[in-house]
This record gives structure tokens, sequence and C-alpha cells, in this order.
């Protein structure tokens, strides 16, 4: 490849979650630097949970992310109930999980249909889409309600329920409230499977992430509101001893932190839950990741929508069987006292793990919180993805190219709100 | 034959959850977009048209010169200027800068503040341009949201109500937390608009839909302490998702 100058601009990338840019520096046919820029404005987060009271960061930390909430709120009770050295009844730990498939199937669904399949297919937004095909936006639209509906009948609204608190809930359902709720469910889990074999069809371009993977570990269920940590290289480690493996630096060019894991690159969020815990899945989302050609492990960014699309047949799933099992609890939550200690708790949220950490101190306040949110994390994998896909596809006009850097950010379904962050392009050639 | 009405959707500084209620309209999207021309709405559409626009919607409070400049821009293209959510209508929960120190908040949470372009406070919408409307709520509810465009589309005024949760309670016919259990809510001097939620999950409210008009807050603290709560618990629960509201600020300052 000859240098050539190129300079591209887009104003905002569209379609992900928050506020971010790209720039990307070619010398000669070498990307020299290939960077997503984050510049949501800071919102301090860690700073104003200083001096609240230890039951309130599930409530405020949710406010970080308008797409995940449950994942702030359950992160944080993790955190805080270990840290007071208390755990929750069985049939609360089930609902809480019955929460969460709510919201994986909501925010999933949102990203497969309203964001990420007008990519695949060449249309601006799921509203031009759905004049071409309506059918396949009104499936996924169905299908997200039913994460929202249970969302909000056990949550009390789809986005920052009210109805969690440390130790469970404020009240809970009666086994009637969850019949409506069943059958969305089955009725979403009918057209989440009609809807693979559709996706499958997609034109999927070859790319390979080249790092670790991490997710949480559960010894009886496919990951979700909680667990250990393992990762691809064998590495295995409770949530307490995050930070001894996972450390954020700055970088001059977002408001993001970038992770690192033992000083290395890594990833978190379906490829890495899925190819790190495919056997647990049910028989079910097993069945339709075969059916879709998937297989027990996936580390093409760009099919992770085929990843997305069997963790909410999973997760329909799931809520199903979470549904059929509920009895109503003797409490609705269990009580929680405060302890002047350091607790860390991890969950994970649908684009991947969210650690918090809080110190408790000997007058029920919060004296510091840490949050590391699956975007940084996955941040210089990002940009390494980036870096790959504009090295291999230098021949590509200007337009061309700037769309596949959408595309291959897109892939990784960024909350950019994390950083509390989305995306101009920049392209410097020299 | 009449032209279709333009939409835009704008983030300021937020969490996305506020726009992102639009989203949430499963049964209604398609059918609104037929109605109204979604023109640009950079989470959902890479499509964006110059204004100006019918109707904006403004989610998120103003954290950033930047942020100074595109409000004043967004006006400028806006026949109707809709904020929603308390970030857009008091700064929402960022705002709890505003009554500390933000070089010392910038420097808790990055290793080099120097590189963070922040301005020292975070306020609402209405404190730099005029604003027509504003929808409250940390989120806003959904169906206010679809009446405020409903409304809009039959050219008529949105029916935003100023009264207390408290009557939103009575009119769900929910027991009182208060008055059956003690469970300190805000509800009395919270405006309505959500339903009366939390008390309908067993909880208080915690004012995420900002003061209602003129509230008695003064009438309600000695309740709220009577319920258990302590005078830090009180200046907390006021100052979270609204904290920058004059009337949830003021009793902060002269409690017993
Ligand atoms: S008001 Fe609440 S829900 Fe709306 S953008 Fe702000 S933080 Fe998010
Ligand atoms: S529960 Fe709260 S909002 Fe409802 S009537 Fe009682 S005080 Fe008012
Ligand atoms: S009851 Fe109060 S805190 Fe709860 S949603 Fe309504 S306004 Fe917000």
């Amino acid at each position: 490849m000859t240098s050539r100058s190129r300079y591209l601009k887009v104003e905002s990338l569209a379609r992900v979650e928050g506020e971010g840019a790209l720039r990307i520096v070619v010398d000669r046919g070498v990307v020299e630097a290939a960077e997503l820029h984050i510049y949501e404005p800071p919102r301090f987060f860690e700073a104003l949970l200083r001096g609240r009271a230890y039951t309130e960061p599930p409530d405020i930390t949710s406010r970080i992310c308008g797409i995940c909430p449950v994942a702030y709120q359950v992160s944080a009770c993790n955190a805080l109930e270990q840290a007071c050295g208390v755990e929750l009844d069985p049939p609360l730990i089930d609902l809480r999980r019955l929460l969460y498939c709510g919201e994986w199937i909501a925010s999933h669904c949102l990203h497969m249909f309203l964001l990420h399949i007008p990519d695949f297919l060449g249309y601006p937004d799921a509203v031009a889409l759905a004049r071409a095909e309506p059918g396949l936006v009104e499936q996924g639209l169905s299908m997200k309600k039913a994460g929202n509906t249970l969302l909000e009948v056990l949550g009390g609204r789809a986005i920052h329920p009210v109805n969690v608190k440390l130790g469970g809930f404020y009240s809970v359902p009666d086994p009637r409230d969850l019949a409506p709720v069943a059958e969305r469910l089955r009725a979403g889990l009918d057209a989440a499977v009609r809807t693979a074999r559709q996706i499958a069809r997609f034109d999927f371009p070859d790319a390979e992430l080249d790092c670790e993977l991490l997710a949480a570990d559960h010894p009886e269920r496919y990951p979700i509101e909680t667990g250990e940590i393992h990762t691809s290289s064998g590495m295995r480690f409770p949530a307490a001893e995050f930070t001894r493996h996972v450390v954020e630096r700055q970088g001059r060019h977002s408001t993001a932190l970038y992770a690192t894991l033992d000083g290395r690159r890594y990833a978190t969020g379906p490829l890495a839950r899925y190819t790190l815990n495919f056997p647990q899945l049910s028989a079910t989302a097993r069945q339709v990741a075969n059916e879709i050609g998937l297989g027990s492990a996936c580390r093409n960014p760009f099919r992770s929508i085929l990843v997305r699309l069997v963790e909410v047949v999973y997760a329909m799933e799931e809520a199903l069987t979470l549904i059929a099992g509920y009895r109503r609890p003797l409490r609705p939550a269990v009580p929680v006292r405060s302890r002047a200690r350091t607790g860390h708790g991890v969950s994970e949220a649908p684009r991947g793990l969210l650690y918090h950490r809080y110190d408790i101190g000997v007058d029920g306040l919060v004296s510091a919180a840490e949050i590391i949110p699956p975007t940084s994390q996955n941040q210089a994998a990002m940009e390494e993805d980036l870096r790959r896909v504009v090295a291999a596809n230098l021949d590509l006009s200007d337009a061309t190219l700037t769309a596949l850097c959408e595309r291959t950010i897109r892939n990784h379904d960024p909350c950019i709100s994390c950083s509390a962050h989305f995306l101009t392009l920049d392209m410097v050639g020299r | 034959m009449t032209t279709t009405p333009t939409l835009a959707v704008w983030k300021f500084t937020s969490c996305d959850g506020c726009q992102l209620t639009l989203l949430d309209c499963e049964d209604e999207l398609l059918a609104l977009a037929g109605q109204i021309r979604i023109a640009h709405f950079t989470e959902a559409s890479s499509a964006a048209e110059p204004g100006p626009y019918d109707v904006s919607l403004v989610e998120g409070s103003v954290t950033t010169p930047e942020e100074l400049r595109r409000i004043t821009e967004i006006r400028e293209q806006s026949r109707i200027l809709v904020a929603i959510g308390a970030c857009a209508t008091h700064g929402g929960i960022q705002a709890l800068r505003n009554f500390a120190d933000t070089a010392e908040f910038t420097s808790a949470v990055y290793a080099s503040p120097e590189y963070i372009d922040t301005l020292a406070t975070s306020t609402p919408i209405s404190d730099h341009v005029p604003v027509d409307y504003e929808l409250r709520g940390c989120p806003i509810d959904r169906r206010q949201l679809l009446d405020t465009l409903c409304a809009f589309l039959a050219g008529r005024a949105p029916d935003i109500p100023n009264t207390s949760v408290c009557t939103e309670c009575k009119r769900r016919g929910t027991t009182c937390v208060t008055v059956a259990e003690g469970i300190p809510c805000l509800g009395p001097v919270t405006q309505a608009g959500c339903g009366a939620l939390c008390p309908a999950y067993h909880r208080g409210c915690f004012g995420c839909f900002g003061p209602m008009a003129e509230p008695n807050i003064h009438a309600l603290l000695p309740i709220l302490r009577v319920n258990g709560m302590s005078v830090d618990d009180v200046d907390r629960v006021f100052a979270t998702y609204a904290a920058a509201a004059p009337e949830f600020a003021e009793p902060r300052r002269d409690q017993p």
C-alpha cells in the first residue's frame, strides 16, 4: 500500500450508547494509532458515593447506565452484602436472577434489533429497516418487550427499577402476577428461535479477537447474577481479588479508563461468557447455537449478534424455569446490618463483567467506592480489533472503511455512558 | 399536502435512560415513526437530518463548555423544546458536585485530572435556554412521554400534572405506606407523574420526580423524623436525583 493522505470524519458514531469518537492514523500502509475516544462528560460516581449510606449504592449506581441498571444494582448489592456478611435466602437469589434475565433479554434485544441488525442489512436504523422488513423488527420488539415486562413486574419499571433492595426486594410478586410474563416469554422464546435462523444467514466478515477472555464462573449455572472469575488462560479468582489482577489506567484521549489483566489486554462480554461457559447453557440454547453454526466457542466480534441471540434464548428459558419454580418467599429481604468492612461484588452485565468495591465505615457510610465497568475493561481489546480491521482493509474507500470501523466498535456494544461515553471518526493518513 | 413533523433527540450529561424510554415504547414505536419523522437521534440512527426540528427532546444536564454552546444551537433549531428527566430538569444526580469541590471529585476519580474538561456545576437545561415543557423523573415515565408526543401531534398542550405523588397513590388505591407502616415517604412533596410507583412496591417515594409546585417540605420533616430518619438521612434523601432543585436543597440548610 502506498502512502496516501486520508482524512475521514464522522460527527458522532451512531447506535452506541453514550458519546465517543475514533481517531486512526495510517502511515505508509501501517496503522500507527487506532484510538477510541470516549468524550462523554464525567459524572464522578465514585466520588459522589462517598458519605452515602451503605444502603444507597444500588439505586445511585444504577444511574450510571440506563441500558443495564440492574447490573449496577446487583453488583452493588453483591459487594455490600459481602461486606455485611449476609447471604440471600435461596428463593431471593432466584428472584434476583429472574430480574437480571429480564435485563439481559431487553438489553440484548435492544442492541440486536435496534442498533446492530441495521449494519448487516444496510439501513441507517431500525425504523428504516422496519419499512423493508417489518416482520423482523416487530419480532425483535416483541422479544424485547418480554424482557421489559419482566423488569416492570418484578422491578416496578424497566429503567432504574425501584424494587431492588440490599438483601432482596421491597416486595415480592404474587405468583399470579408472573403468569402473564411467562406467556410473553414463551412467545418470545419461539420468536428468538425463529429469528436465529434468519440472522444466521447474514454476511459475517472474518475477524478474530486476539486476547484473553474473562467472565464470571458459577459452579451450577451460566453466569449472570454473581460468581467467581475465570479466564481463557485458566486463571480463577474471587471478586475480592479482582483488582489484584485487573488494573485501570487513564488514557489522555478518553474519559473512560483502560483496564489490563496482569498487564495484558483482555475482553469480557458475550463472546467471553459464551466461550468460557458453553457447557452450562441449556439444551435448547446449545441446540440453537449448533443449528446456526456457532460451535462451542466464538471469537469473531461480527458474530457477537449470534451469541447474544443464544443468550437471549437461554435467558428466556431460564426465566421460564425460575417462574415455574417460584413460590412466594417468606420474607422479601434478608435484613442487612452495616459492618465496617470492604466488600467486592461482580455480576455479568449484558456487555460483560461489572465489578464494584465499597469500603463501609463504622458510621455505616461509604468511605470509598470503585467501579470497573465492562467498557473500560474492553477498551484496549476494542482498539486492537479496530487496528486489525483497518490494517486488513486499507484498500477500501474512505466511506466504506469508515462504516466498517463503526461496525467494528458496535460489535462490542460499548456502553459508553459507563465512564460515564459515542463516536466520531477522525482518520489521519500520512 | 402537510409535511410530517420532525423529532430530534439530544443527549447531554446523562445515563441515556430517558431517551431509551422512547425505544422502550415497543408497541408504539413504529406507529409513532409513521406520524413523526425521527430526524436526529444518535443513539438509534446513523442518519441525521439538519434542523430546524419541530420537537426536540433534550436529555441530560449541562456540565461542559461544549454543552453550553450546543444547547443554544439546539434551541435555535427547535420549535418546541422538551427537557426530559431529572438530569435535564434539575441537573441530575451529577449535580451533587454543585455542593462539593469538583476539582477534588476529578482527582478522586482520575489519576490525571488535567485531561478532564468539565464545569464546576451540573445545571438544568432551563438555566441556559427557554424550555417549553419539562418531563420529570429519573427516568421519565413512558406514558407521559407518549402523551406528550401525542399532544404535540394533536396540536394541544401536554397534560403534565403538578400535584403530589400522594394524589396518585389515592387514585391507584394504594394503602399509604407512611400511615399504615411508618415507612418514610417523600410522596407529599414530590411531583406526580410516575403513577405512585414506589408505594405500590412497598417502598417510600425517594423523590425522583423532583419537587412539586410549592411543596410544604417543613410540614413533612417532623413526619420523616418520627418514621426514623435522622437529620443526615433526611439531608441525603433530598440530595439525590434532584439534588439541585432549590426546594429540595433548601431544607438541608435549616434542619433543627
Ligand atoms: S434523569 Fe435519570 S434516567 Fe434520565 S438520563 Fe438522567 S440519570 Fe438517566
Ligand atoms: S405512600 Fe407516600 S405517596 Fe402514597 S399517600 Fe402515603 S405519603 Fe403519599
Ligand atoms: S414514587 Fe417517588 S421515587 Fe418512586 S418513581 Fe415515583 S417519584 Fe420516583
